[in-house]
């Protein structure tokens, strides 16, 4: 890993695989669209070093709670957040806090692949050059170790000068993947990844989330409960009961007691797929 | 529904459709009829002395070089003067901006120097730029007021370009922790740079076809400028004088030739860079 | 009622770990560079208000004391222009510039129209890849070869025709239209394509045909914004000035025929400017900054009508 990047922080250490502190811990975090309140009452804390899963009716703001996480809804005009953030126990929206560095190490990969209008190389190497790496040989270093980390290099090796919008749809979201990764963040949003792409590349993303996860800490938002089951430790299930109502956290727990004995009428309800 | 009905629909459908397609030929027929005359008239003149030496002469005999040189020269010094400051704006109209008063206010007077007579731009330039700075008729003078009124029209195609870049691509950039500017500069304008070099050279033929406000501000005098603050006439200006005092005619179709494949290529490139823009992206 | 979530297994609690923890603050560096730069934009931006008002200020403050010398009415309202004898009435001016801008709205709009739904309804793909570059290239060719073309071309014709010189209102008509022309069609396009297709399909699937459909449902959707257009094309109609004065004739009256010289607004300007000298040069910028008034009067009036149509779909 480069020391310019290693300046900017100390990266994680692969740590014992039962030590689950909170990353975050969200207290009583209410999100409002204008006036209209998307969101109340959400408190949770995130495992570091361990995949948790946000699942639940589309539209019942998985997303929107993804997206407070790392302060992107804050690029969307008139909204606002009640309630406490804290990442490593420090105020995600305290005063005077930096967005854009929180981004860095909050990094996020979006429903659609989103690649830039770039080469590969480019697309990866992006990220580093904003922080400051300039040697090419650093470069080379890290864009090849994160397309590795994603799963992709292999396919993409010999084609490093080709635009990342030439490639399918599962390599474009690896590509996006790796162009995060190259950044070294310490968590890793994915909301809903896999559901624009095919079947192989799902495999592939589902892999490397439990490579990944020794490392980085991992929220992925799904539609998907088997998927939710296969890849996730924790799993958190959100609902908005009636249209026009906040959306609500039903349940958090670990990932293998929520799907088997879940605690709440309306988690079995939506995991035996009476509704939603 | 009774037969005979149905055939009056069709009957006025027909009609009507057809009346609508006489509308486009005679747009089509109208711009034919004007290059078809120009190009005629005209191509006996093209020849290279008539593009590379002087009028001499109460006739002005001979060639337009001088007027070619004025053309470029402001059209030139117009576009470098106008276009940083434009595609700036535009990034602050369609990146920075909150709809409020003053993007109100700024909209509007971007609007109202669009529609400004070029007259009026004209009398404004010799005002402000000959009179009242003490400029006099120059190159600098006719491309400061060629700005104002190219202005508007490079904002609104390029804040048009830069709004067309998706929104999740920006979102890929600020989620990797970029600031807005890093994002602006090193993702939106190269996205959105094709579409604006278009209008720009659009832009560009607009400001070689201006008369009105070249001829109060670069004054008439047949020369070729050098220094910015040279006097000099532009090819529509002197296609303008030509045709008024009727003497040489051959010279003033030859003139009005050069400008129109001169105004041509400019619409063509611009075309041909949009095209090959959309093709890249697929 | 939520308890608060949390694993139900007790855990050790996170040992401090080797990790960075503080998130950073926005350094005072980076703060004022953002802001810097948005200023700098927004300095940018506000040239064109500059603009307006540099206009309004230069031209206006060379032509305010003929206002002040002949009084505004008297200026608007009077009937005479004949400037070296004292005499500084636009009325003939301000009617004949109208004039001028109806022909060729009547004239012009019909036919951009046309070719407007032309082009967004009728035409097949490979037509319109003809049509509309044609369009584009009309919109693009400067004003003074148009005035060249109306005085070697249309001037003799119309003579021939009609006798008289030529000159006159009827010229001024046919090529102030095919100028506006582009002008309407391109916004007019703009103003059909954006009615959304399920409009014409609900309409052709009640049985209509192309023609119904076209003016019983779409014309009136997109009515703000061909009055926008036409607007628009009034203002270019109104400001043009070298077209007109290479085919207008420029005698100082009121016309009383459609093929009679006369002098507008615009022209005015252009033919005096050269041995115009004291009031007379005032008066011309004076003309001048009404022009620039109409102008902005027209950019307004889109302003009103676009707020006023979207307050009532």
């Amino acid at each position: 890993m480069s020391d310019k990047l290693a300046s900017h922080f100390v990266a994680p250490k692969a740590g014992p695989a039962y030590d689950h502190g909170d990353k975050f811990k969200v207290e009583k975090l209410d999100f409002f669209y204008g006036k209209f309140n998307a969101l109340t009452d959400i408190s949770v804390g995130i495992k570091r070093h361990a995949v948790t899963a946000f699942i639940g009716p589309s539209g019942c703001g998985k997303s929107t709670f993804l997206r407070c996480l790392n302060r992107m809804n804050d690029l969307i005009p008139g909204t606002r957040v009640e309630g406490r953030i804290t990442l490593d126990g420090n105020d995600v929206y305290g005063p005077g806090v930096d967005p854009v560095d929180l981004r860095r190490r909050v990094g996020m990969i979006f429903q659609q692949p989103n690649p830039f209008p770039m080469s590969i190389y480019d697309n990866v190497a992006y990220g580093p050059k904003l922080h400051g790496v300039r040697k090419k040989s650093e470069l080379d270093g890290i864009v090849e170790e994160s397309l590795k980390r994603a799963n992709v290099w292999k396919e993409v090796k010999d084609i490093m000068g080709r635009g990342g919008l030439t490639l399918s749809g599962g390599q474009q979201q690896r590509l996006c993947i790796a162009r995060v990764l190259a950044v070294e963040p310490e968590v890793l949003l994915m909301d809903e990844p896999c559901s624009a792409i095919d079947p192989t590349s799902v495999q592939k993303v589902e892999d490397l989330m439990a490579e990944l996860k020794d490392r980085i800490t991992i929220v992925i938002v799904t539609h998907n409960m088997q998927q939710a089951a296969r890849v996730s430790d924790y799993t958190a299930f959100f609902l908005q009961e009636l249209a026009g109502e906040p959306a609500h956290l039903i349940e958090y727990d670990r990932t293998a007691t929520l799907f088997t004995t879940p605690k709440d009428r309306r988690t079995e309800d939506y995991i035996t797929g009476r509704f939603g | 529904m009774q037969s005979r009905e149905r055939m009056n629909k069709r009957v006025t459908n027909g009609i009507a459709l057809g009346v609508i397609g006489l509308a486009a030929i005679a747009t089509v027929g109208a711009l034919g009829t004007i290059l078809l005359y120009v190009i005629i008239n005209g191509i006996g003149q093209l020849t290279p002395a008539f593009i590379f030496t002087w009028p001499h002469g109460v006739n002005m005999e001979g060639g337009i070089w001088p007027t070619i040189q004025s053309t470029l020269y402001v059209t030139a010094l117009a576009m470098l003067i106008t276009t940083p400051i434009a595609v700036l704006a535009a990034v602050y109209l369609a990146e920075y901006a909150v709809q409020g008063r003053l993007v109100s206010i700024i909209r509007f007077a971007a609007d109202s120097l669009a529609s400004v007579p070029s007259i009026v731009m004209g009398l404004f330039g010799l005002a402000l730029f000959v009179e009242g700075i003490g400029m006099g008729f120059s190159v600098i003078a006719a491309a400061l007021a060629l700005s104002f009124l190219l202005l508007p029209i490079i904002v609104r195609t390029t804040e048009e370009s830069i709004r067309a870049v998706p929104k999740y691509i920006r979102w890929g950039s600020y989620g990797l922790g970029a600031s807005k500017w890093q994002t602006v500069s090193r993702i939106v304008l190269p996205s959105a740079l094709p579409r604006i070099t278009t209008g720009v050279i659009l832009a560009a033929g607009r400001a070689a076809g201006e008369t009105a406000v070249v001829i109060y501000t670069m004054g008439t005098m047949i020369n070729a400028p050098v220094s910015p603050l040279d006097p000099g006439r532009t090819m529509p200006v002197h296609l303008m004088l030509m045709a008024q005092e009727g003497i040489n005619m051959p010279a003033a179709y030859g003139t009005a030739l050069l400008l129109v494949l001169m105004v041509l290529g400019f619409n063509l490139t611009a075309r041909y860079i949009g095209r090959r823009n959309r093709r890249m992206q697929g | 009622m939520n308890d608060l979530p949390q694993a139900p297994a007790p855990e050790p609690d996170p040992t401090p770990y080797a990790v960075d923890s503080s998130l950073s603050t926005i350094s005072k560096a980076t703060y004022f560079k953002e802001a810097a730069l948005k200023n700098l934009f927004l300095l940018c931006a506000c040239v064109a208000v500059a603009g307006v008002g540099l206009i309004f200020l230069f031209v206006g403050l060379k032509g305010w004391p003929i206002f002040a010398k002949v009084g505004i009415w008297e200026f608007l309202s009077g009937a005479k222009w004949y400037p070296t004898k004292g005499f500084f009435g636009i009325l003939p001016l301000i009617v004949n510039s109208l004039l001028a801008m109806a022909g060729a709205l009547v004239l012009g709009a019909p036919l951009a129209i046309g070719t407007a739904v032309f082009l967004s309804e009728v035409a097949s793909p490979k037509v319109r890849e003809l049509v509309r570059p044609a369009v584009e290239l009309l919109a693009g060719i400067p004003s003074v070869v148009y005035g060249f073309f109306g005085l070697v071309l249309l001037r003799p014709i119309i003579a021939q025709l009609f006798g008289g010189l030529g000159f006159g209102l009827f010229t001024v008509w046919i090529i102030l239209a095919v100028m506006i022309l582009p002008t309407i069609a391109a916004l007019t396009e703009d103003a059909l394509r954006s009615v959304p297709e399920g409009i014409r399909e609900a309409s052709y699937a009640m049985g209509a045909t192309k023609w119904q459909t076209i003016w019983r449902v779409l014309l009136p959707a997109a009515k703000i914004g061909i009055i926008d257009a036409i607007i628009l094309g009034m203002g270019r109609a109104i400001g043009e000035t070298m077209a007109v004065v290479m085919v207008a004739g420029n005698a100082r009256v009121i016309p009383d025929g459609i093929f009679k010289p006369f002098l507008t607004l615009t022209t005015v300007i252009v033919m005096d400017m050269p041995y115009a000298s004291g009031d007379h040069r005032t008066a011309l910028f004076g003309v001048a900054i009404i022009l620039f008034i109409i102008s902005m009067l027209f950019v307004a009036s889109i302003r009103v009508i676009s707020r006023f149509g979207k307050e009532m779909s």
